[in-house]
């Protein structure tokens, strides 16, 4: 079972390659620092949701709250990015980590679905940011460096070489490592932390064990409570961050944005090749999941350019449901195939 | 070898689901190193006193006491903390997860900066599984490993926590035979380190070749604690069942009563059937208008051989005819095209659904031929619903009222109904008195016997024996998955079927 698994991820990782193939062969500027740039900053926010969608569906559960929580964290950074970026860093932490928490709370200890939990805290979420924010978006201090937190990068400390001329392939390669926007940092992070959280802590194998049979897990004396509180706590602060970037990226709380993230999210998790009903998953495959998803967006974007066609958003969203669909079954058919041998 | 102080000693342990006592005045005592069986028909208690000794249930009087020192784990972990370990019936293992995991999950051992180490948990794996002659790569996912080995993961599991007791819940329905070998050697180590074992089969040779001591329970009591020696298969099946020997009469304790028994051509025939692990080889035939028992202990494939005949379970050998014809069923939608109907044991989640009405749930299977283009012919419906209730007696205010509000015996009318509306040629009855009260029971006995007078063929599971033998017509008799015996008119009587449940054969060791 661990070759399927290696399986399910190493194919979204091949489709990850085949696709910026594709885009590079197709597209003027595709591989130019600007678009692999752009691509980190954007998708950054979605690998965080992401990562905590991953955690939470390996314990078999799910967060329908994550957008919506990230809307309202961007708020509260907002709100709060005159101050300075680490109380608008921490108001937005805090604004997911209490969402989280709730989430946690209502599920681990009061025993209501996932689902029907994390719908609630979603309206309510939504509902806080849209009262808070009078239902306009939040314009982001430029006085303070908040920003940075979603547009900075170091590249302000390259050697003025790389810059130069002559710097080449290897000049390029540092460009592009100082370029890294922080978002990227962030997250790349967070995906290191929450790679030795699932795999070498007991923690993580708890969250596996209680996704792949919860009531084994009370039996064997695990604390499946406390684990499953956990991972929505994880999602809750991980949903939060996403939120702080969102409001210093495009310099603004967004009480409207974070509209079927969840979606976006849940798509990252189960393309990367984690089981839907929990137990079996990775952290390094939702990341490639993430960026696939996000990569197909950009060369839809690419393809309008060039334009031969031209699709608008929805028509994407219904290529990125249908592309879901297909590794769903996928997924099913080895499972199934799986079983039976 | 036997201590003076048993390791183990449950005394009068009483417990009440709701209303309904579940354990009375119960006892268990088991010594150091001993193997001791426990039995009993279903409902007879050994659950819940397994339950109540590992914490999962919290009993309502009585002591228990563990090394001498009174007992009190109120969860599994804490019973497995205080040397009691369970190994429940479904392995309660996590078969994504691998081997090591499965065996350190919740005392994982870690390095000093507080992660895993999984070499030495690998390495600690390994050293214990070799303990139980056991060679396989700890780092797979245990799902991948034969039910053997999962089996003895689990126990492997359990003993690393230095149980000093293990229970074993029917830990080898789902091994076969070489499996089971594997087991009992596990068995022998654990008594040779001075482990005490619960062990719960009803596969009585099974528990001849391995206990030491045996406790039979029925209806929610101790009744009987002895050696294994000085009790014989016959003893032990009738002890459990609650029949003592030398009164053993056809005594008239059910409602079957004498029809007027004109039974038709062979309906069914069943030829070698084998099915999954559970039915090796079993043959058996019913005719028009006749009631067919078919008896054995649990787990000696009744249900199994039903399911088959249904559709339900494909067989791997052997044939089914219907009035001569081979079936070929792939579901049990042919089965009930074909005229066959199965009203299953577990009534609650097979049968009845609670939230509808008893119109609604007695026609469930036949609205395909009450509706025209999707539209249900209401009308008939309810012509239909009224006919059953009155011709069969189903005690409810209305058709409309819930079927959750009926009692079981009630609930267990509608669902014959159900059937009966779709005028069978053979009715496949599992267990179709269990949990309905006495009264109700003679009704339905009555029933089952007015429908077989009316011509339908009857193949009833019973673990109840006055059932089987007042009822049928005929008696098949499985043991581990085998035809062993059939009984006709006259010869069918407790002994004798006892005998054959318990021995294979017919005659009374």
């Amino acid at each position: 079972m661990p070759r399927l698994h290696a399986s399910a991820g190493f194919g979204a990782l091949l489709a990850l390659l085949l696709i910026i193939g594709f885009g590079a062969w197709r597209y003027d500027g595709f591989i130019s620092e600007y678009n692999i740039l752009t691509v980190l900053r954007y998708n950054s926010m979605f690998a965080l949701v992401g990562l905590g969608m991953c955690f939470v569906i390996m314990t078999g559960g799910i967060d329908l709250s994550v957008g919506s929580v990230a809307a309202l964290s961007s708020v509260v950074a907002a709100y709060l990015s005159p101050y300075g970026l680490i109380p608008g860093l921490l108001g937005g932490l805090a604004a997911g980590l209490a969402a989280g928490i709730i989430n946690g709370f209502i599920i681990s200890k009061m025993k209501i679905l996932p689902f029907i939990a994390t719908l609630a805290t979603m309206l309510a979420a939504s509902g806080v940011a849209l009262l808070l924010s009078n239902q306009q978006s939040v314009p982001a201090s430029y006085d303070t460096n908040f920003m940075a937190l979603g547009q900075g990068d170091f590249a302000l400390y390259a050697p003025e070489w790389v810059n130069g001329e002559d710097a080449g392939f290897f000049g390029a390669v540092i460009r592009i490592f100082l370029g890294f926007p922080i978002p990227a940092w962030i997250a790349l992070f967070a995906y290191f932390l929450g790679s030795l959280i699932l795999n070498r802590t007991a923690f993580g194998r708890h969250v596996l064990a209680v996704g792949g049979g919860e009531e084994a897990s009370r039996l064997m004396g695990l604390p499946t409570d406390r684990t499953i509180f956990l991972v929505y706590v994880m999602s809750g602060f991980l949903a939060g961050m996403a939120g702080v970037i969102l409001a210093a990226q495009f310099g603004a709380g967004q009480p409207i944005e974070g509209v079927g993230w969840e979606l976006f999210a849940i798509a990252s998790v189960v393309v990367g090749g984690t089981l839907l009903t929990g137990g079996k998953g990775s952290v390094g495959a939702t990341l490639v999941g993430t960026l696939l998803l996000g990569i197909l967006f950009t060369v839809l974007n690419f393809e309008n350019g060039m334009g031969w066609i031209s699709l608008s958003a929805y028509w994407q969203s219904v290529l990125r449901g249908g592309f879901l669909l297909v590794v769903v079954i996928l997924q099913s058919r080895l499972t199934r195939s799986a079983a039976a041998a | 070898m036997a201590t003076a102080e048993p390791f183990l000693s449950m005394q009068g342990i009483n417990k009440s689901f709701g209303n309904i006592p579940a354990l009375i005045d119960a006892s268990l005592e088991v010594r150091e190193g001993e193997v001791m069986a426990l039995i009993g028909q279903n409902g007879a208690g050994k659950s819940t006193m397994i339950k109540v000794l590992n914490g999962f249930s919290r009993k309502d009087a009585g002591t228990i006491t563990v090394n001498g020192a009174p007992w009190a784990a109120t969860s599994p972990e804490m019973a497995q903390r205080g040397g009691i370990s369970t190994i429940f019936q479904e392995i309660n293992l996590i078969p994504f997860r691998s081997v090591t995991e499965n065996i350190y999950l919740g005392r994982e051992i870690k390095t000093r900066l507080g992660l895993l180490d999984l070499r030495a948990m690998q390495a600690g794996a390994r050293k214990l599984l070799a303990e139980f002659d056991i060679d396989v790569d700890v780092r797979r996912p245990l799902g991948e490993f034969s039910t053997a080995i999962q089996q003895m993961v689990a126990i492997a599991r359990a003993v690393s926590f230095d149980a000093r007791l293990v229970i074993m819940d029917e830990p080898t329905s789902s091994l076969d035979e070489t499996e089971v070998g594997v087991l009992f050697e596990t068995i022998r180590r654990l008594k040779a380190k001075r482990v005490a074992v619960v062990f719960v089969s009803h596969k009585l040779d099974e528990l001849y070749a391995v206990c030491d001591r045996v406790t039979v329970m029925r209806d929610g009591r101790t009744v009987a604690v002895s050696t294994m020696a000085d009790m014989t298969k016959l003893q032990l099946v009738a002890t459990m069942l609650g029949r003592d020997l030398a009164e053993v009469r056809r005594a008239g304790a059910t409602a079957f009563t004498e029809g007027t028994r004109t039974i038709g051509e062979e309906l069914l025939s069943v030829q070698d059937l084998a099915v999954g692990r559970r039915v090796s080889d079993a043959s058996l035939s019913v005719r028009r208008g006749e009631i067919v028992g078919l008896a054995g202990l649990l787990g000696a494939g009744r249900t199994e051989t039903a399911r088959a005949i249904y559709g339900a379970s494909p067989h791997e050998k052997g044939s089914i005819r219907l009035e001569g014809k081979e079936t070929d069923f792939t579901a049990p939608a042919d089965a009930i095209k074909a005229g066959i109907g199965f009203c299953s044991e577990d009534r609650k989640h097979e049968g009845i659904i609670p939230g509808m009405s008893v119109r609604e749930n007695l026609t469930l299977a036949l609205l395909p031929a009450l509706s025209r283009a999707g539209i249900v012919d209401e009308s008939r419906q309810r012509e239909i619903v009224l006919r059953f209730i009155k011709e069969i007696g189903i005690k409810c205010s209305s058709p409309e009222q819930k079927i959750r509000e009926l009692s079981g015996g009630n609930q267990q009318k509608v669902l014959l109904a159900r059937w009966l509306c779709m005028n069978p040629k053979l009715l496949i009855l599992d267990e179709p008195t269990r949990g309905i009260d006495v009264g109700a029971k003679a009704e339905i006995q009555r029933l089952i016997r007015k429908l077989a007078d009316d011509g339908l063929g009857v193949l009833m599971i019973s673990s109840e024996i006055e059932e089987i033998v007042e009822g049928s017509d005929r008696v098949f008799v499985l043991r581990d998955g085998k035809m062993t015996a059939e009984f006709d008119g006259e010869a069918i009587n407790e002994p004798a079927v006892m005998g054959a449940m318990a021995h294979g054969h017919g005659e009374v060791a």
